[in-house]
């Protein structure tokens, strides 16, 4: 545990962008789930809220952005304050970008929502998106605790994610040649398949922030060589 | 017991492309004055042409080192000295060394600037006239001319040569001193908290020139200013009370230190 800063407003800074990043997490996390529900359901008050709430996840990071830079200007911040404040802004874009990803999925909503859902498909989806949300909660849990174990327990599970979006690709494309009606449709859950496969793109990102700002070492990326 | 391990000391010319040749070397430098032992079995190498910065709390030492590396503390009655400093491998301490003639190699600037109360022209002239560094007056002019260049003085000084050195602004003093230094062409520059009297500019003024000088010579600053450790030099040290703790070259101890009492220091946590 490290022991706390002379200047104790340093340590509140700190703890306050820590906080931040925190709830950005929570925010994104909870928006990956209800985009998936509201497609899935069809419910587009759901999916309108969604793109309402990005916004506010902007204007989250926008914020904490600012209380980043003027930390790092008022505290010139060394060693692992540096990893941790540089940590901070590369996360914050990582989670600004999964909100990204929600709003997207939630945008498709209505153009999904007149067909009759093959329900396997949707279920893959809906496994998928489980994945891809649990990433996020392990690799927020494992930023909580700075548990590089976690972090890195994180980057290995990415594979299963692309597994499951690999098989559901190839399902989608079944689904298309069998009748041409599908194709948009089936278009439509594709790009929001690729949507949730981004988000656990992003969570091993924060992993590998994670692992940078514990240890100081940058991790080559094994990410997205492992299953071409 | 040196508190530094085997694998916390990574040699500065590791990763560079040149091997880098060991202009200074301590080994096992223990100093007491009087009965108070300041400095613990140390063992650290100055690197030729590279800025080493000393950093630690008041008291940790560093000042007591970098006053052993031209025999500063010869001075002082009740300091003694023992373990082995070497300048390009030979023994500084020994008795036949000739001091004077050593701290005209290893050269010295203070934390504040004290030019002498003369000309700024006698100030740089001084060492090379009782060194003997010059035939005539116009090789005495030279002298004091290029050292002013090389110190990045002379455009501001040059109408008014003749004037009293105590006259100029604090970094203009403070660079009066370094070209003072550099008049008597050492091979090393010691800096003791060069900046530390002196506004932004003149810090950032005296900075630019420590990089410029590191071309031509070897440098040892003291600072307690961690950005100025890290913007300036290539290797730090860190001191604490009285041990080297750590180390490195500069980039790994300001992003990644190894020892947690650098971290502590560097982050602002050292009570």
């Amino acid at each position: 545990m490290m022991t706390d800063h002379t200047v104790t407003a340093f340590d509140d800074d700190l703890k306050s962008i820590t906080a931040g990043v925190n709830e950005m997490g929570g925010y994104a996390e909870s928006m990956v789930g209800q985009a998936v529900t509201a497609l899935i359901r069809g419910d587009l008050s759901l999916a309108q809220a969604v793109v309402a709430e990005d916004v506010a996840l902007d204007a989250m990071q926008y914020k904490l952005d600012e209380q980043i830079v003027l930390t790092i200007a008022k505290r010139q911040p060394m060693a692992l304050d540096l990893r941790e404040l540089i940590g901070a802004l590369r996360m914050a874009n990582d989670l600004e970008r999964t909100g990204d990803m929600a709003k997207n999925i939630a945008k498709r909503t209505k153009d999904v929502v007149d067909f009759a859902h093959p329900k396997p498909l949707l279920r893959g989806l809906e496994h998928l998106s489980s994945l891809a949300q649990t990433q996020l909660r392990d690799v927020l849990d494992a930023y909580v605790n700075k548990d590089i174990a976690q972090a890195r327990k994180v980057l290995e599970d990415d594979d299963e994610i692309d597994q499951v979006y690999t098989s559901l690709f190839r399902e989608l494309l079944t689904y298309m040649m069998e009748d041409p009606r599908n194709i948009s449709f089936c278009t439509n859950l594709l790009f929001c398949a690729k949507n949730i496969e981004r988000v656990g793109d992003h969570a091993t990102n924060i992993a590998e922030t994670i692992l940078y700002i514990v240890t100081g070492e940058a991790e080559p990326s094994m990410h997205g060589t492992r299953t071409l | 017991m040196n508190m530094m391990t085997e694998a916390e000391t990574k040699m500065a010319g590791e990763t560079d492309s040149k091997p880098l040749n060991k202009k200074m070397q301590g080994e096992k430098v223990n100093v007491h004055y009087g009965d108070k032992q300041a400095l613990f079995d140390v063992d650290l190498d100055i690197y030729e042409n590279q800025v080493t910065a000393l950093i630690g709390p008041s008291g940790c030492g560093k000042s007591t080192f970098i006053r052993c590396l031209n025999r500063m503390n010869d001075t002082i009655d009740i300091c003694r000295v023992s373990g082995e400093i070497t300048l390009d491998n030979r023994d500084i301490y020994d008795p036949d060394i000739d001091v004077v003639d050593l701290r005209a190699r290893v050269g010295m600037v203070f934390q504040k600037p004290n030019p002498f109360p003369k000309s700024i022209f006698e100030n740089v002239a001084y060492g090379p006239r009782i060194h003997g560094l010059s035939r005539n007056k116009t090789e005495l002019e030279e002298i004091v001319v290029t050292s002013l260049q090389k110190a990045g003085l002379y455009e501001e000084v040059k109408d008014r040569l003749h004037e009293a050195g105590t006259g100029l602004s604090g970094g203009q003093q403070q660079r009066l001193c370094i070209a003072r230094a550099i008049a008597v062409s050492p091979e090393v520059i010691l800096m003791d908290e060069p900046c530390s009297a002196l506004d932004p500019i003149a810090t950032a003024r005296v900075e630019e020139l420590i990089d410029e000088l590191r071309e031509n010579y070897t440098i040892v600053i003291v600072t307690h200013s961690m950005q100025q450790a890290a913007r300036v030099s290539q290797r730090t040290a860190m001191f604490h009370l009285g041990y080297l703790v750590e180390v490195d070259e500069t980039d790994t101890i300001f992003t990644n230190p190894n020892n947690p009492k650098t971290q502590d220091y560097i982050t602002g946590r050292y009570g």
